[in-house]
């Protein structure tokens, strides 16, 4: 069962959609026990991070999502969704996040215009099953105006260019976050939910 | 590279799509989920919807087709049209759209920019801007008009779209009343003057008749993305046959 964090993002309903089309039955869910019996989760997210933070704080769920993350099992971040794994961000002031991923969250460098909105290229740095059947530097739909910047440069699976280039997938294992959104990129988009639920499924199948 | 998006625009009135010329003389041209589905097979990068029905029947309407539409097509949705208040707002984020665009009700209360970024976050509010050039000024110069372009506001398009981004806009879409519907080309000047007075990217619209249109508005008016209707609805021409023309000259296109 793919379960997805609702702690009122505005386009839960995008990624419920998604899931949907592709056959899938997803759980919409606040709850913090939810969390911890889920097979699978996903963490959707518009707006800024801090707020993000600031709901996941309030609902009890940082925690859970920590130790679900922690135990290596399926889980995909989506924008601000991989925006609040990370140590913290310079968005609205100094603000800390979730602390699963070392690393900051910057403001993407004057000279081009923010948010950067629209459809770029996601070039794939590392194999990894999140990516089966998706080609090569395929476009994604973004929109966003800070960037992650993990201190392990291992973890960049995907790499776009917004004048610099930025991390638009971390991969840790099970861990998956993209900067893009999927349910916004169209079928290729939707061949990134497929391959997470097909990666929840191995797992549930070698009993992790 | 950042991709240039296409945007096919559906006016939709009593949950038909319509277009008109200069605003006015609606014309039918067809079911928003269908036409929204086609779209989207088609390779839009994303789709507008304007609003156009005066009734509050009418609303319920258009809330139902975003969520209809958003169901199969996975792409950006902007709504607009009549958006009054944050409550407007959220009804159309909830039942799907990705962006919100507001217009009439921005020029009435600026406030409800910044309100409704802080509230939604800025990326997904659209404040489009109806621009008329004012005849005989010396200068190229042109005026926002509000109520669907049927009252001048008695504001400079610039200046406006300055004290938009300022207030927390996180895109422009910028309609050139004299242009609209005649097919005959967007307002290049319009266009590259608010584009390169403003940080946030700026959808061009009003104008496009042939694919030579696009692509000046894209590289004469420097905007991020192009609007069109009329060629799309009538079948002119289809959005893959544009996208493959103007990535022939080169510009950054998703195909």
């Amino acid at each position: 069962m793919i379960t997805i964090i609702d702690y009122g993002a505005g386009n839960l309903r995008s990624v419920v959609n998604a899931i949907s089309r592709l056959g899938y039955r997803a759980k919409v869910t606040s709850n913090p026990k939810e969390v911890v019996d889920a097979g699978a989760v996903i963490l959707p997210g518009v707006g800024a991070a801090a707020d993000t933070m600031a709901n996941l704080l309030r609902l009890g769920l940082a925690n859970p999502l920590r130790r679900f993350i922690a135990e290596g099992r399926p889980f995909l971040g989506v924008c601000i969704g991989l925006q609040v794994l990370f140590s913290g961000t310079e968005e609205g002031g100094w603000h800390e996040c979730l602390g699963i991923i070392p690393g900051v969250v910057r403001r993407l460098p004057p000279g081009l215009k923010i948010p950067h909105m629209g459809w770029n290229q996601v070039k794939q740095k590392v194999p990894h099953p999140i990516f089966d059947g998706v080609p090569d530097e395929a476009n994604f739909y973004f929109v966003h105006g800070y960037y992650v910047k993990p201190d392990d440069g291992s973890l960049v699976a995907g790499e776009t260019e917004y004048g610099i280039p930025i991390c638009s997938v971390i991969t840790r294992g099970n861990l998956v976050a993209t900067q893009f959104h999927p349910e916004k990129s169209g079928e290729v988009g939707l061949k990134i939910y497929h391959n997470f639920i097909k990666m929840a499924q191995a797992t549930q199948i070698s009993g992790l | 590279m950042l991709t240039k998006r296409i945007i096919p625009c559906l006016d939709v009135k009593d949950g038909r799509v319509v277009k008109g010329k200069s605003f006015v003389e609606l014309r039918d041209a067809g079911d928003p989920v269908e036409l929204a589905s086609f779209y989207y097979q088609e390779g839009a990068d994303e789709l507008v919807f304007l609003d156009i029905t005066a009734t509050p029947e009418g609303r319920d309407t258009i809330v139902d087709v975003v969520r209809r539409i958003s169901e199969k097509v996975f792409i950006p949705l902007t709504v607009g049209g009549g958006l009054r208040g944050i409550n407007d707002m959220r009804r159309m984020l909830l039942a799907g759209a990705d962006k919100v665009s507001i217009n009439t009700a921005a020029v009435l209360n600026p406030g409800l920019i910044r309100e409704s970024a802080d509230k939604f976050g800025s990326q997904c509010i659209v404040v489009a801007i109806d621009a008329k050039r004012i005849q005989n000024s010396n200068q190229p110069r042109w005026e926002v008009y509000i109520y669907s372009g049927q009252k001048s506001a008695g504001i400079d398009a610039l200046d406006w779209a300055r004290k938009v981004v300022e207030l927390g806009a996180g895109e422009l879409l910028l309609t050139s009343m004299d242009a609209d519907g005649h097919r005959a080309g967007y307002d290049i000047e319009l266009t590259c003057a608010i584009s390169e007075a403003v940080s946030v990217p700026v959808i061009a619209s009003g104008g496009a008749g042939t694919p030579e249109d696009l692509y000046q508005a894209l590289v004469l008016g420097k905007a991020d993305a192009v609007l069109a209707a009329s060629i799309f609805h009538y079948r002119t021409y289809s959005i893959s046959e544009i996208k493959q023309y103007l990535a022939k000259r080169g510009i950054p296109i998703r195909i």
